[in-house]
């Protein structure tokens, strides 16, 4: 089986409010360093196959036609064979 | 008219709009999201609310719920459709209008009367209402901040398809007018055949007596006069 690790996030071009507010937060605790946070989504989907090449294509297509909104968001992704 | 108003597992202003609709006294329907059939109307509307607890993205579950291919058909056919809040959202999901809902610069969900300023009287649902009226409509929404890339922008502002903008109870367009952050201050856009809606606001909470403001009612108006113009 394969596991696919997704990665959604903002295009760099978006604002992201959340992000700001975090490191508003992150600046009161005392972390002056941090410049920049950005928030995304994280998402794990397994498949039913070992066919890697296969499951890339799903999982791209997957990507596409739900899991991130291409007028505002990229994704990538990593494949692990896991046991069933 | 006939309209049909589809509920989505989440949606909380569909009996709104139902009530406005069927007292103004037009045949009004409500149809259940997994349900195929629209019932031949002259106007849908994808409602406000939460549909699928706004898991994913605001909208991104609901563009799937099986009468969506019945309203996607429906539009493309330039049937008249109307999406409010929720139902905005749902529509830029499905394509069936450019951009996209971004949670609102202030993170906040924003529950409160706003100030539309009429962009375009170039469409079913604003002819008639002189452009620069001000319509007080309320707003209530934590993902309202419309966000299109440079060339979809020029590309609505091109075609005239901004229809309601942000604004002060002087008409002013403003950052400070502007509650959620939305791009050129846009509240509502309609699609390049001028016949599929997208608005934040809630005209059908602002068409009754029974309410603070009656401002939405005037869209509900344009679109009657349209009809028994015979178009």
């Amino acid at each position: 089986m394969l596991k696919a690790k997704i990665f959604v996030e903002l295009k760099p071009s978006v604002l992201d409010p959340q992000g700001k507010a975090v490191t508003n937060s992150l600046h009161n605790l005392g972390f002056e360093d941090v410049s920049q946070t950005r928030i995304g989504k994280y998402i794990e989907i397994v498949f039913d196959s070992s066919d890697r090449e296969y499951v890339s294509k799903e999982t791209t297509r997957i990507c596409d036609s739900l899991l991130a909104n291409p007028n505002t968001e990229t994704y990538r992704f990593e494949l692990m064979e896991i046991m069933s | 008219m006939k309209v049909s108003v589809i509920t989505f597992p989440g949606s909380n202003c569909d009996h709104d709009a139902y009530e406005v609709f069927r007292s103004r006294g037009h045949i009004t329907r409500m149809i259940w999201h997994k349900d195929h059939d629209l019932q031949n109307p002259d106007l849908v509307i994808l409602p406000g609310g939460f549909s699928y607890g706004d898991y994913l993205r605001c909208g991104a579950l609901a563009r799937f719920s099986p009468i969506m291919n019945e309203v996607i058909a429906f539009a493309e056919k330039s049937g008249f459709v109307i999406g409010i809040c929720n139902g905005f959202q749902i529509l830029t999901e499905a394509g069936l209008l450019p951009g996209a809902l971004m949670r609102n610069n202030s993170i906040n969900f924003v529950c409160k009367h706003q100030m539309l300023r009429v962009e375009s009287a170039n469409s079913p649902f604003t002819q008639g209402i002189k452009v620069g009226s001000l319509l007080d409509t309320p707003i209530a929404h934590k993902e309202g901040n419309y966000f299109i890339d440079p060339d979809g922008l020029k590309a609505l502002q091109d075609n005239d398809q901004i229809l309601f903008r942000y604004c002060d109870a002087q008409g002013q367009i403003s950052p400070q007018a502007n509650p959620n952050g939305s791009l050129d201050n846009i509240a509502g856009i309609v699609n390049k055949g001028r016949n599929v809606l997208g608005m934040m606001p809630h005209p059908e909470r602002s068409a009754t007596e029974s309410v603070y403001s009656q401002d939405g009612k005037r869209i509900f108006e344009a679109l009657e006069s349209y009809f028994d113009g015979g178009n």
